[in-house]
């Protein structure tokens, strides 16, 4: 009965019936590699010197702000008992995955993130305090903490340490993204999870869809300020999107052909499961039309001589299926991951609620929710130079 | 090899030594006293559970027991029983079921004289669980005396451990709204008493064990029986031991 | 080096900050966190005596004898020497500690010994089982058969 009611085949675990991880746990990831992503992409202005990119390089920070606020709502949605989640800062367990997460995000939150983003827009904030008005000018006073040190020196400074900053802050990306990688791949239990290749495959997906993000935030933000798109910087962000897609995808066909060569005891019961219930999400919708066909598309823009709305209609497509792409990624390890028995001799089916504390609806408002503080964001710390923003 | 050995011979050595005051708690227990039993001291046991699949009647009277004995929400299993049917060789292949945890017996299914038993299920208690392992706030914990326990008012209920269970022993208890499992009676076990599941077992099929206790009969019984652990590639140390467990159990 | 230090004199306060922030949190940490955490391993050991105060529902079959020899006696001798007597009539902790706050409903043969005895071919086939609708014809187990001494005839 209860059985039949959950749409259970072969034999489950009696307690692995229902789903532990819900939609919230595969935005997280989702979440966590927007950030990561968007991060490495305003670090190759800065590090690795990729004059191009410039454009975006204060949008995608802003961007990986936005969402790294966003990042912890859904853990927190999702615990059976949110008001205890301090204990991860109280008597972090040093022997788990999970523990040292609070930490992680407030070193990359603190640290990196605002100590970047407040280092590369303090001559404008200590400008703005000044010119100001009403609340605008109260933020603004706040944010200089006091100090109107704007001093050529001061200037050269906050130089060298954002660059600094800027340095940790990649390894420290890879850190918060690769970690929750491990996070899953450290489960021994669980064959779909364990395997070392996923904090990698995780960085990877995640310089993509934070890559993607940033490319398609700009072509947005442009079209709505009714500046010209910077033809050279979209061109170089979908070749960073070519490359990191390529090496994510034969990340993920590597850890596939190493399953089926290898065909242990859980192959039989993966194998079944990819082509009947993950069929739609993992072989269409992430490798076809996700994967497969984005690279396409990015591989004619290199091979062949495209006129420039080509391009941009190329970079939008492609752009808004990594998205879907990565997204059906972080589900198909997620909820893929819960779906067959660790008995190896049956399945379950995961059944979305609609308006429930781990449902669609909470699921869309936290998609939604990062816009809105990007909107935000925008408005406080405008990404680029004032006289454009006021056409 | 030989250093597992000597190991083993230096282990039982300490039992020897270690526990006479256990043994005579025991004999409390023994006589029908268990609440005269002196202090329990947690440094002198060491808990463990041997199940005979052989012996199980499938009557489902362990899986009522803990549900009653510990409020176990309906629907979900402290312990369960499973039936596996199992064709001639195809030993990976078997057919299992577990209507509704074994709770209410099992209605008879099959008919062609294969080889059909059961198999309770439990918590393994394991000395190197990965559920603990994983569980980022130190809210289930493996205690002194060998029990694997879940301290319900400090669970997140973050659910990393019941994924990190390899033998869906964990549930998420939406009473309470955190992690649950067996906890070996611990209330039981720790006044001399044995287990709601092992008191309301029929047949001895489950009997509970102090490794720690070297008058217990788990010494004999473990020297001269062929014994397995469920999932041994997992390498947790389970405590659950089975006798004569079919290969095509998982 | 003065003009070092106003240079960074904007640095020093997001420092100072962070450092207010850490210690902050260690002052809280150290109020709020649980007493004794650790004492025995990476847990609460409060969290060992909540678990032990959990009230016994099966009072255990020894604590029945001491009341109840005679069923006892007559068990002890028959085929169900073995089974604890809750195991046919339920956690009765409350009946053992005050038998006057509850008395215990007699259990049905006709549900209860089916339970067990219902023949399954998963069962040991050592284990004595009949099919009971052939086996008793409709009439209770009981009609025929001691529960406490099952075997009929000696
Ligand atoms: C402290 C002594 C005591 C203990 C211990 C005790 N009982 Fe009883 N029991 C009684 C008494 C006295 C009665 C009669 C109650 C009455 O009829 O009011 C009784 C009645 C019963 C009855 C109902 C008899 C009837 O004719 O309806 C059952 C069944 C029973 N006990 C089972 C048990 C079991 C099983 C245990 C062990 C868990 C147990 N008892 C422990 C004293 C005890
Ligand atoms: C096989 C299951 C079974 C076991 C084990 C069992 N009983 Fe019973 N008992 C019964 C049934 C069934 C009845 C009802 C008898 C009837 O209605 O004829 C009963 C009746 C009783 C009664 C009522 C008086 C009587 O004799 O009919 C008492 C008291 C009792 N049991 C105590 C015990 C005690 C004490 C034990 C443990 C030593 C025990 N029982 C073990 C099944 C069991
Ligand atoms: C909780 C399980 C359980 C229940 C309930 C139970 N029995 Fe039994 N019964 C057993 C066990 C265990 C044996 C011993 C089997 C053995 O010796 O291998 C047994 C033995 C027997 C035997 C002896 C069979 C032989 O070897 O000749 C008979 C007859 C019997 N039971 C009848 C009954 C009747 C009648 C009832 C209902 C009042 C009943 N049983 C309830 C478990 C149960
Ligand atoms: C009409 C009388 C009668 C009734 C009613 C009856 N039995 Fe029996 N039963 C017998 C006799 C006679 C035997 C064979 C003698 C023996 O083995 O003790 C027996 C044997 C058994 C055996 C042992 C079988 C074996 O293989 O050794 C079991 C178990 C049993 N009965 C269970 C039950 C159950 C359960 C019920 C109730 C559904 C029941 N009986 C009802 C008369 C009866």
């Amino acid at each position: 009965m209860g059985t039949l009611l959950h749409g259970v085949e072969g034999y489950m675990y009696p307690n692995e019936v229902e789903l532990q991880w819900s939609v919230l746990i595969v935005l997280y990831p989702y979440i966590t590699g927007l950030v990561a992503g968007a991060f490495i992409l305003a670090s190759l202005e800065r590090v690795f010197k990729v004059e191009a990119v410039k454009p975006t390089y204060r949008l995608a920070l802003l961007v990986a702000l936005a969402f790294l606020l966003v990042a912890p709502l859904p853990l927190q949605l999702h615990l059976g008992h949110p008001e205890r989640s301090f204990e991860m800062y109280l008597t972090p367990h040093r022997s788990s995955a999970m523990a040292m997460f609070g930490f992680v995000y407030l070193w990359y939150l603190m640290i990196v993130l605002l100590m970047e983003i407040w280092l590369d827009y303090r001559k404008n904030i200590v400008e703005w305090a000044e010119t100001g008005t009403g609340l605008k000018r109260w933020i603004y006073r706040i944010l200089t903490l006091g100090s109107r040190n704007v001093s050529a020196a001061a200037l050269r400074v906050d130089d060298r340490v954002g660059y600094f900053i800027t340095l940790i802050g990649v390894p420290s990306a890879f850190l918060l993204h690769g970690y929750v990688g491990f996070i899953f791949g450290s489960i021994k239990a669980n064959p779909w999870w364990s395997t070392p290749l996923m904090p990698v495959v995780f960085i990877f997906s995640a310089m993509v869809s934070g890559i993607a993000a940033v490319l398609l935030l700009y072509m947005l933000t442009s079209k709505l300020r009714r500046t010209p798109i910077d033809m050279r910087c979209v061109d170089t962000i979908g070749r960073y999107l070519l490359y990191t897609f390529v090496i994510d995808f034969s990340l993920e066909m590597l850890d596939l052909v190493h399953r089926l060569y290898e065909a242990d005891e859980s192959l039989r019961a993966l194998d079944f499961m990819v082509h009947t219930r993950l069929f739609f999400s993992q072989v269409i919708l992430q490798i076809f039309i996700g994967t497969l066909l984005p690279i396409a598309l990015l591989g004619l823009t290199q091979i062949v001589k495209l006129s420039e709305g080509a391009r941009k209609a190329i970079y939008v497509a492609a752009g808004s299926v990594t998205m879907i792409s990565i997204f059906a990624m972080r589900w198909n390890v997620v909820i893929g991951g819960q779906l067959f028995s660790k008995s190896f001799l049956g399945y379950t089916s995961y059944k979305m609620a609609f308006a429930t504390r781990e449902g669609l609806l909470p699921a869309i408002i936290l998609v939604l929710l990062p816009f809105l503080i990007l909107y935000v964001l925008v408005k406080l710390l405008p990404p680029w130079p004032k006289r454009e923003a006021a056409v | 090899m030989e250093m597992t050995r000597r190991e083993m011979l230096v282990k039982s050595g300490k039992f020897i030594l270690l526990t006479s005051a256990a043994a005579a708690a025991w004999d409390y227990v023994l006589a029908g006293k268990a609440e005269a039993a002196p202090n329990y001291d947690m440094t002198k046991h060491w808990w463990a559970m041997v199940i005979d699949p052989e012996k199980c009647i499938g009557c489902g009277n362990c899986v009522r027991a803990c549900e009653t004995e510990n409020d176990v929400p309906e629907g979900y299993f402290r312990t369960w029983i499973e039936r596996y049917h199992v064709d001639d060789w195809d030993m990976e292949h078997p057919q299992v079921d577990s209507p509704n945890g074994g709770h209410d017996g099992f209605p008879e299914k099959y008919h062609d004289g294969g080889k059909t038993f059961f198999v309770p299920k439990m918590c393994n208690h394991c000395a190197d669980s990965p559920c603990t392992q994983v569980c980022p706030v130190g809210a289930t914990f493996i205690t002194p005396d060998g029990v694997v326990l879940i301290d319900p008012k400090y669970c997140l209920g973050c659910r990393y451990c019941i994924q990190a269970c390899p033998y869906g022993c964990r549930f998420f208890n939406p009473k309470t709204n955190t992690a649950d499992k067996c906890t070996l009676c611990y209330h039981r076990i720790t006044q001399g008493l044995t287990t709601a599941c092992c008191e309301a077992c029929p047949t001895q099929a489950r009997v509970l064990a102090d490794l720690k206790n070297p008058k217990d009969p788990i010494h004999a019984f473990l020297r001269t029986h062929s014994v397995q652990v469920l999932k041994p590639q997992m390498a947790t140390h389970a405590k659950v031991f089975y006798k004569n467990l079919d290969g095509s159990v998982r | 080096m003065k003009d070092f230090l106003r240079s960074i004199e904007h640095l020093l306060r997001v420092v100072l900050l962070l450092a207010l922030g850490v210690i902050g949190f260690l002052v809280v940490r150290r109020m709020v966190i649980p007493a004794e955490f650790g004492k025995y391993g990476h847990f609460r050991p409060a969290a060992l005596d909540e678990i032990r105060a959990h009230p016994v529902k099966f009072a255990g079959r020894q604590a029945c004898e001491a009341c109840h020899s005679d069923q006892a006696d007559v068990k002890s001798k028959g085929k169900h020497a073995n089974l604890g007597c809750e195991a046919c009539h339920g956690a009765l902790a409350r009946h053992a500690e005050d038998p006057g706050s509850l008395v215990p409903k007699l259990p049905d043969t006709a549900v209860l010994c089916a339970r067990c005895h219902e023949a399954n071919q998963a069962k040991p086939k050592s284990f004595p089982q009949v099919k009971t609708a052939e086996h008793s014809s409709g009439l209770a187990c009981n009609t025929c058969h001691k529960p406490h001494d099952p075997r009929i005839g000696g």
